[in-house]
């Protein structure tokens, strides 16, 4: 059971690896003279002010909501995907109402205009 | 064999778990909890449950790790710096607490004599796409249904606390 998932450890190993021999390739054989000029985020650009993490608008986190609700209703898809055609027509009206549930629920935030992605259009 | 995936698994998630708590910087903490949630994935691997393995993955280091890392960045830097000064009463609280739970794990360990035992076929067969499928479209239909209302509300209560912010930021 468990030599079916071997691919993925090598693929996984691969990767950690390759990462590392990179890293460390680059360390070895690149040269190395920093000064302050080249070690500015933006090297011939502005110059960064305040802090890198900066407060984000709350539209990004209202987004990454609606990507969570609709994650989870594909996950409760997947085990009706694999198993409709034993579980019949039945499902198929649970797996609808289930959707339109949450479609409703898009709905509502559409209205709202939480996707429109100007504060000022929210009609909060 | 397994035995040694186990173990190296149970050490990096205890290890990232350790990491995630001890790390000053919150968004290298929330991604030490991907490298947790990620070994807990191959944990249940272990235990056949290949569904609830892929689910870990996509849901838990995917989409809720992105609300994580949304979150922090809606806080304030000077107030998430504050949060390693306060609250020592909480911290002896959750550290005697974190003891119990401890001691009770310990405790109920000391009677199991077969820690990694065999995996039957039978117990295999629960954990697959399929068999999770059978079992939610049919005995519990209405836990099904009555998730989609309750994402529905969760959708809701975040629009609700983004305009209580929003009003507030207007009033300013």
């Amino acid at each position: 059971m468990l030599e079916n998932y071997f691919p993925i450890l090598v693929l996984a190993i691969v990767a950690i690896v390759l990462a590392i021999v990179l890293m460390t390739l680059s360390r070895i054989l690149g040269p190395f003279r920093p000064n302050a000029t080249k070690l500015n985020p933006y090297e011939s650009g502005m110059d960064p002010v305040g802090e890198a993490r900066d407060r984000y608008s709350i539209s990004f986190y209202l987004v990454a909501m609606e990507f969570i609700v609709f994650d989870l209703e594909v996950v409760f898809i997947y085990p009706w995907a694999v198993r409709y055609l034993d579980l019949g027509f039945g499902t198929f009206i649970a797996m609808m109402i289930f959707i339109i549930m949450l479609f409703v629920g898009l709905l509502y935030t559409l209205k709202k205009g939480t996707l429109d992605w100007e504060l000022n259009n929210y009609r909060g | 064999m397994t035995v040694y995936i186990f173990i190296v698994l149970a050490v990096l998630a205890i290890a990232s778990a350790l990491a995630m708590v001890i790390n000053k910087n919150v968004v290298n903490s929330a991604l030490f909890l991907v490298l947790n949630m990620v070994s807990l994935a191959g944990i249940y691997l272990l235990l056949n449950a290949q569904f609830l393995a892929i689910i870990q993955i996509l849901v838990y280091a995917g989409a809720i790790m992105v609300l994580f890392l949304f979150v922090i960045m809606l806080l304030n830097v000077e107030q998430e710096e504050k949060l390693f000064d306060k609250f020592r009463v909480k911290y002896f609280l959750a550290f005697l607490l974190g003891v119990a739970v401890t001691g009770q794990i310990f405790y109920s360990l000391a009677g199991v004599t077969d820690m990694l035992p065999e995996i039957s076929d039978k117990m295999a067969a629960v954990g697959t796409v399929e068999a999770v499928g059978d079992v939610l479209f049919t005995t519990y239909l209405l836990p099904f249904e009555l998730t989609a209302i309750l994402l529905t509300a969760a959708v809701v209560g975040a629009l609700m606390i983004a305009q209580h912010k929003i009003k507030r930021t207007e009033e300013i």
